[in-house]
């Protein structure tokens, strides 16, 4: 079990090194769910069918309708190190819209739902966050209550990461150089933003749930969540401008239900 | 429990917070009276604070920093983590010796121990968070003593940290709250707030010594940008005994005693020109006095976050002209359009008095010295807030847009007339400070709207300042009451020549005594 959770992890941190954002962060969500959902099976000794080992999926898209704001250009003259990672003027990624369509940087999770009393183990290996080229890696990510939290700087210059939760206490710390800094979190919350105050244009959003159900739509605007007992769930998808919505999906044994998610320019 | 059960009149809520609190064992304010604890917070607290503690009292806009939100339980001055919860006993320092700088006054001599107690424990009550026994609040072991000295060498370490860990990103090359990251700074609240300006440590909310600066450097100051640097401890970037140093060379920056006030400014006649440039050497060798400016709150549109806390003067004549430097910390060289979406910050998050809102526009800086028309035998002297239409007071007015000096005549806050002839003015820029010197006769042909100057009098004297990039413009400013310039007289050779000749009298005398008294002795 230890060992199929470190391997997720070990996906997970592969796929965000390898710099696919949000994409990766969806595939990574999506499998941890899936090893999350066997851990119920077993430690919570849920009324599981033999067969439902694997559980039931949810996935959908993200449609975006109308114009896509155009996110603000950033000046980085003022971090040359930062400058040299881009070929053209770099941007924030306030609204990021798929050439297909979708819109990436969504988080989903289930927000009700799930068995009353239910728990499920934190897993062992890390989140990680990277603040690279003086952006966060990813912009958007989950992690489980008591899971910890690695925060990188491939930067090696100054950066402070200050996360701002209002249920979990809040924390600011310096990354001066190229070093990673550990922090967990206590609640669950959705979401906690975190922020670089040196270079006030650095955002990114992590939501914090005491169970493995969430994912974050990626560079094709999909989701999936994985391994879900047999029930009713409401399913929220948040973005940091468009808002939340939410979806009521019923699933049993080993299926897989579709919930899309359709966000408007405003 | 008293208080726990008294509490059940304000709601369940708090009869339950107060019974988590008198059962914890880590805290220990948990026998404090919750319910007198509140009478003292609505008497004195709430203004500021808010009924429900959430730093929006009806004072609250007129403030900034703005006063303390206590529900989310989010301190800036602890001796724990950043995160972590502060210790009651910081949480009694805050309100035993109040915070420097901000509206928060020292409540020690004002309240009792026990009412000081029990608002510590009241306010403690809006947030949950204190009554959550999972919460460590664990004070960070600091050494008892300052490590890595103050020495030159120890300085220097602590100035090469203070670049390679990035200070300077925020607080400037020089300290002064001028860094790049500067002008983009909020707090937790969306807030404007400034980086501090290392050069005024008697502002500091945190205290001024070294071990408050070091304690700032570990725990940082949660709700600000102004992050914890113990990681950089623990994972071996830096040493203990560097931090120290670093925090050594903060203090190096400001005076070694908060700055007096003194009421008169000496100017010593000097031998040769007077120093006509801000960055004559000259200037470092003639005593600077500080004079604190407040926020002009007397006529609309009242002005409540000055810019400018002080200025720092000093004059030398030489019997025909004075001149008078004039320096101050200004984090911006104004205009600067680059402070222009923080100014409209600082404007929107301002009580505005005004008619119509304030939008942020690219003023200059400015300052005033101010003095009346003519030296009055008694102690009478115009309205200092800019004179009046029948008794106008006479006024050197520089700017930084037209880079000038000017003259004129103030009657009230509406009406400045200028006059034909200005002193002279040079002004200069350098890493978030302003210096100005002015020079002019002491003697002037106009006798009837220049105040003539003369060794041996007593010249009122006052100032005001502008920063734009605040938003300070008219009567938006910074303002100070009247002092008192002295042009001081030619040292008579006597008073060197004088204690010499005492000394020797005193000398004789004494031997004149002890010869006759050994005689004496002798004869017997």
């Amino acid at each position: 079990m230890h060992k199929q959770l470190g391997l997720v992890g070990a996906l997970a941190i592969t796929v965000a090194a390898g710099g696919c954002g949000g994409g990766g962060q969806e595939r990574a969500g999506a499998e941890s769910a899936a090893a999350g959902s066997t851990a119920v099976a077993q430690a919570a000794e849920a009324p599981a069918a033999p067969g439902a080992q694997g559980g039931a999926t949810i996935t959908g898209k993200i449609k975006f309708t109308g114009k896509a704001p155009a996110n603000p250009a950033i000046d980085m003259s003022e971090e040359p190190k930062c400058k040299a990672k881009y070929t053209s003027t770099p941007h924030e990624e306030i609204v990021v819209v798929n050439p297909n369509g979708t819109l990436a940087n969504v988080f989903v999770y289930v927000k009700s739902g799930l068995p009353a009393n239910a728990t499920y183990p934190t897993p062992a290996t890390p989140v990680e966050i990277d603040q690279d080229g003086c952006h966060y890696k990813p912009h958007v990510l989950g992690i489980m209550v008591g899971q910890t939290l690695a925060i990188k700087n491939a930067d090696g210059i100054l950066h402070n990461i200050k996360a701002k939760g209002v249920k979990n206490r809040p924390f600011n710390i310096s990354q001066p150089t190229t070093m990673t800094s550990n922090r967990t979190f206590t609640a669950a919350e959705v979401m906690v933003p975190l922020e670089c105050n040196v270079h006030g244009w650095m955002h990114a959003w992590l939501g914090v749930l005491p169970h493995p159900f969430y994912a974050v739509s990626g560079t094709d605007g999909s989701f999936t969540i994985k391994g879900l007992p047999a029930g009713t769930y409401t399913i929220e998808a948040w973005h940091e401008k468009y808002g939340t919505q939410t979806a009521t999906v019923t699933v049993t044994g080993s299926e897989t239900k579709t919930a899309d998610f359709s966000f408007a320019a405003k | 429990m008293t208080g726990g059960r008294a509490a059940g009149r304000t709601g369940g809520r708090m009869l339950a917070l107060a019974v988590l609190l008198s059962v914890s064992p880590t805290v220990l304010l948990s026998a404090q009276d919750t319910t007198a604890g509140k009478k003292v917070y609505v008497k004195w607290c709430a203004g500021c604070h808010g009924e429900s503690g959430a730093g929006d009292g009806p004072a609250a806009d007129a403030m900034l920093p703005r006063p303390r939100n206590f529900t989310g339980a989010v301190y800036k001055i602890r001796t724990t983590a950043s995160g972590q919860l502060p210790t009651d006993a910081d949480l009694m320092r805050a309100i035993d010796e109040g915070l420097p700088a901000s509206a928060m006054p020292a409540w020690k001599g004002r309240l009792s121990d026990a009412e000081r107690r029990d608002v510590a424990a009241y306010v403690k009550t809006f947030s949950a968070f204190f009554s959550d026994t999972s919460q460590h609040i664990v004070p960070l072991k600091f050494a008892s003593a300052p490590g890595g000295g103050s020495g030159a060498a120890a300085l220097k370490t602590g100035r090469l940290f203070y670049d390679s860990i990035g200070c300077r990103k925020c607080h400037g090359d020089q300290g002064r709250g001028d860094g790049p990251s500067a002008n983009t700074l909020k707090d937790d609240a969306g807030f404007p707030i400034f980086a501090a300006d290392l050069h005024q440590s008697w502002r500091f909310r945190g205290g001024a010594s070294v071990e408050d600066i070091y304690r700032r450097l570990r725990t940082g100051l949660d709700g600000t940008p102004m992050p914890s640097f113990s990681d950089l401890i623990d994972q071996k970037f830096l040493t203990d005994e560097e931090l120290w140093r670093l925090a050594q060379y903060v203090r190096s920056l400001s005076p070694a005693q908060p700055p007096d006030v003194r009421d008169v400014v000496h100017a010593p006649q000097i031998a040769g020109a007077v120093p006509a440039s801000p960055n004559d050497s000259t200037w470092a060798r003639v005593d600077r006095y500080w004079f604190p400016l407040v926020g002009q709150v007397i006529r609309k549109p009242r002005w409540f976050a000055p810019a400018v806390a002080g200025v720092w003067v000093q004059a030398v004549h030489d019997g025909k002209t004075v001149a008078l430097r004039v320096s101050w910390d200004d984090r911006t060289q104004s205009p600067d359009t680059s402070w222009l979406a923080f100014e409209q910050r600082v404007l929107e998050t301002m009580a505005n008095d005004d008619s119509i809102a304030p939008k942020a526009a690219p003023w200059p800086d400015q300052l005033a010295v101010q003095f009346p028309r003519h030296l009055s035998e008694g102690m009478e002297r115009p309205y200092f807030l800019m004179g009046s239409a029948t008794d106008p007071v006479y006024q050197w007015r520089w700017t930084s847009q037209p880079a000038r000096v000017v003259a004129g005549l103030g009657r009230g806050l509406e009406q400045f007339d200028t006059l034909p002839a200005a002193p002279a003015g040079q002004a200069a820029y350098d890493h978030g400070e302003w210096r100005v010197v002015f020079t002019r006769a002491l003697a002037t042909p106009d006798t009837g709207n220049e105040v003539q100057l003369a060794p041996g009098r007593a010249i009122p004297m006052a100032f005001f300042a502008w920063d734009g990039s605040s938003g300070e413009h008219g009567s938006r400013m910074a303002v100070s009451t009247w002092y008192f310039l002295a042009l001081d007289r030619p040292t008579s050779p006597t008073v060197f020549v004088s204690p010499v000749i005492a000394m020797v009298v005193t000398l004789g005398l004494g031997m004149l005594v002890i010869a006759r008294a050994q005689r004496r002795a002798a004869g017997v």
